[in-house]
């Protein structure tokens, strides 16, 4: 008993440095990190370009889009990784931030659309929403209904009351927490679009950004938005059980469910592929990625990968990035991409923001 | 006086006697609550075990579609079978198959019944036998998920599903022609995750976790017993030992996230061990797991009886063989105790990986600390997030190889420790 204690200290004691010391040998893979919406395409595209080549699969990890952000500006070298993905782009105090570590040359990526749908279970029927509806029904605070620019605490409880057209169900809209990069495209796209409608808001914009941020980009708080979490299927599931609430998740979630759920019209249009594609659904928010080049001479890979995932095959129109529910860009702007990673140019610069 | 008295104990008994039928109803009761409780968490058990079972069983069958693949020897030249073009030799089977399907599109959804896995699994057999260039065999071959997922009713046989008309048609006349079944489900076990349902496997988060776990084991079962047995039998009580078991229970209360900020501040950030790698998480998760281990091992420690010491004391052994001859043996069945809590609480973490890295797409399997691994809970969560359908069934899978992983390790706790017991 005695010997068997030792040996297993001595063997635990033993490894230890045996491994630290393998720790700075060269990394022959590429590491992603970044946000968890660009997540189910990259890992398709990762998975295709670890099976047809002769390098590793690269490893992707689901850090959200200001995590990966932070983890690709920490520095340059192994230890870092190579690739952020982002659902949103990369802002100025984050660029800069790569510069303040060394990571000088940062070349932008931007892979496609995705589509945020507001949605309900397909037993009940469709509703037609507009920007504004959806802010009315949402916010914190809305505008005073006597016309004057005063708000007043949001006292809608049914969409009836918010408009007419709509049916005397009660608001109950399931959504990711704020942590979550769809719900900030939600808040900035939808909410704060709707919140514009009101004239004396749109002008407070220009005079005053944040007052203007406390009132459109503030969701209630008093249980008719209900935070459901980050997992998106679950958001389907709870809709299906509850046929009178709504659900806000990405495109790629209605396109695999579209026998459970339905898409509700905004600003009378449907969230379909071609719509977003089109630009004529107004809640869509492009994605991107973000590349270290001085990395693409040290790992393996970077460029094949690039390669791969700017191919007409992957995030073409008819791709396998489309299959997944990722809208393509048109033609002309996926000509460029695939240009800007064949050659590696050009590199962000403080006069991009 | 007298009388007095007999009257007290009149009315105590009388008081006795009319409480008595008060006190077993009460006794009655109580019984009836702990039958409740017991009923009722097992009612959650099966409830649980239940919607798990029903929602993974059926991911440990797959479908399989059976095609006449014609090898081709102009797609597969000699010189270049690594690479060639496999997928064709699976869509010219598809065309012949359905010989009246035209146009682009419909042969794109008529491939799309295949799963991309077929090519990956037909140029393993090429490599592995040349001679089958030339020929024409019947493979069964993996199908789509979604058509697993109609076979097994997951998804409606109409076109509000993902499937159009005409796809419908060619999976009816595939069923009629005896072209698809369903067969054990081999790939699940047998490769690492995928983002494709069909093609994804549990072994890559499985050997994760078993390297991850060996890790911490190794590291926190030693160090852990040791630091009980020097705190219960050699630290002279004082305010340091005090200091020291407040810190130790602190330390085991502590949210499993921090253990990660520190792993992360320290063997990545100081150290500069390799990100989502085993060896970090098990070193992470040993941090975790060593304050449980110390608590349980050290109560195990002192509830020896005192007689056994001082015997052994009395017979002239040392302390040190005391402990090990004596104390040690008779503690190790509730050490082990404490060591299974402690690694059952570390198989399901997470949150303490994250911050490590090892919650990531992995597709190759690990094979050593330092490889990029997952773990089982870990693959859990990213297949619950997934947006693919196939895939919540594959998650409940995990959840079932999850359960059996622990059950194995708690029925060998049992049984080491009645081994140990034995013994005395």
């Amino acid at each position: 008993m005695k010997k068997m204690m030792f040996m297993l200290l001595a063997v635990a004691m033993l490894m230890l440095p045996a491994m630290v010391s393998h720790a700075g040998s060269l990394r022959n893979y590429i590491t992603i990190v970044g946000s968890s919406t660009v997540y189910p395409f990259a890992t398709v595209v990762a998975e295709k370009f670890g099976k047809t080549t002769e390098f590793k699969t690269p490893l992707i990890e689901a850090t959200g889009s200001g995590g990966g952000l932070k983890l690709f500006a920490a520095g340059i070298g192994v230890k870092y990784s190579d690739i952020t993905n982002a659902s949103r782009r990369i802002k100025r105090s984050e660029f800069e931030k790569c510069r303040k570590n060394g990571v000088q040359e940062v070349i932008e990526i931007k892979i496609g659309y995705d589509g945020i749908v507001i949605a309900n279970a397909k037993s009940a029927p469709r509703f037609k929403l507009s920007r504004r509806d959806l802010f009315l029904a949402l916010a914190q605070e809305i505008p005073n209904p006597d016309g004057s620019p005063t708000v007043i605490a949001n006292p809608y409880k049914t969409w009836q009351e918010v408009n007419q057209n709509l049916p005397a169900t009660k608001i109950r809209v399931l959504g990711p927490p704020p942590t979550s990069g769809t719900r900030d495209a939600f808040v900035e796209l939808a909410m704060a679009g709707g919140a514009k409608s009101f004239l004396w808001l749109k002008a407070l914009k220009k005079k005053n950004k944040h007052k203007f941020k406390a009132i459109a980009h503030t969701i209630r708080e008093d249980g008719a938005y209900v935070e459901a979490g980050e997992n998106d299927n679950l958001i389907v599931q709870k809709l299906q059980a509850d046929p009178e609430s709504l659900g806000i998740f990405g495109f790629s979630f209605l396109d695999q469910n579209s026998d459970r759920v339905q898409g509700s019209l905004v600003d009378g249009i449907e969230p379909t592929f071609e719509n977003i594609a089109d630009g004529k659904y107004p809640v869509s928010r492009p994605l991107f990625f973000y590349v270290k080049k001085a990395h693409v001479a040290i790992i393996p890979g970077i460029k094949g990968y690039l390669k791969e995932f700017t191919s007409e095959k992957a995030f073409g129109e008819e791709g396998y990035l489309s299959d997944r529910g990722l809208i393509p860009m048109p033609q002309a702007e996926r000509e460029h991409y695939r240009k800007v990673a064949a050659e590696l140019k050009p590199i962000l610069t403080p006069a991009d923001f | 006086m007298n009388e007095n008295s007999i009257d007290n104990l009149c009315s105590v008994t009388d008081t006795v006697r009319n409480g008595l039928a008060r006190r077993y109803r009460a006794e009655k009761r109580f019984r009836w609550f702990g039958v409740c409780a017991i009923f009722l968490s097992l009612l959650f058990l099966v409830i649980l075990f239940g919607d798990i079972l029903s929602k993974g069983l059926p991911a440990f069958s797959q479908t399989r579609i059976k095609l006449s693949i014609f090898f081709d020897p102009d797609l597969l030249p000699a010189d270049n079978l690594e690479s060639a073009d496999y997928n064709a030799l699976v869509k010219s089977s598809c065309r012949k198959l359905f010989p009246e399907v035209k146009g682009r599109r419909s042969k794109r959804a008529l491939y799309k019944l295949v799963s991309e896995g077929a090519a990956y699994e037909l140029r393993k057999k090429v490599l592995q036998n040349h001679n089958l260039i030339g020929t024409t065999r019947d493979f069964w071959l993996i199908a789509d998920d979604e058509l697993d997922m109609l076979m097994k009713g997951k998804i409606l046989r109409d076109s509000t599903g993902r499937y159009n008309q005409q796809q419908l048609g060619w999976i009816e006349k595939l069923e009629h022609d005896g072209r698809l079944r369903r067969q054990f489900n081999f790939t699940f076990f047998s490769s690492g995750d995928s983002r494709d349902p069909e093609l994804a496997g549990i072994l890559g988060a499985l050997s994760g976790t078993i390297l991850t776990l060996a890790l911490t084991l190794l590291l926190s079962f030693p160090i852990g017993i040791g630091a009980a047995i020097y705190l219960e039998e050699f630290l002279k009580k004082g305010r340091f030992s005090d200091f020291l078991e407040v810190n130790i229970n602190n330390l085991a209360a502590v949210p499993s996230i921090i253990f990660g900020l520190l792993g992360l501040g320290v063997f990545i950030n100081f150290f500069g061990l390799p990100r989502s790698a085993p060896l970090v998480g098990g070193l992470v998760l040993a941090l975790m797991t060593l304050p449980t281990i110390i608590i349980s091992s050290r109560a195990a420690i002192k509830a020896v009886p005192p007689s056994i010491r001082e015997a052994a004391l009395g017979l002239g052994a040392s302390p040190v063989q005391v402990v090990f001859h004596h104390v040690l043996p008779l503690a190790m069945p509730g050490m082990l105790t404490g060591t299974i809590i402690g690694m059952a609480r570390a198989l399901g973490e997470t949150a303490p990986l994250l911050m490590v890295g090892m919650v990531a797409f992995i597709v190759d399997i690990p094979k050593s600390f330092n490889a990029a691994a997952t773990v089982l809970p870990v693959q859990i969560y990213l297949w619950a997030d997934s947006p693919e359908r196939a895939f919540s069934e594959r998650t409940s899978a995990a959840i079932i190889v999850l359960l059996i992983f622990l059950i194995l390790m708690n029925a060998s706790a049992v049984f080491l420790r009645r081994k140990f017991e034995k013994r005395w």
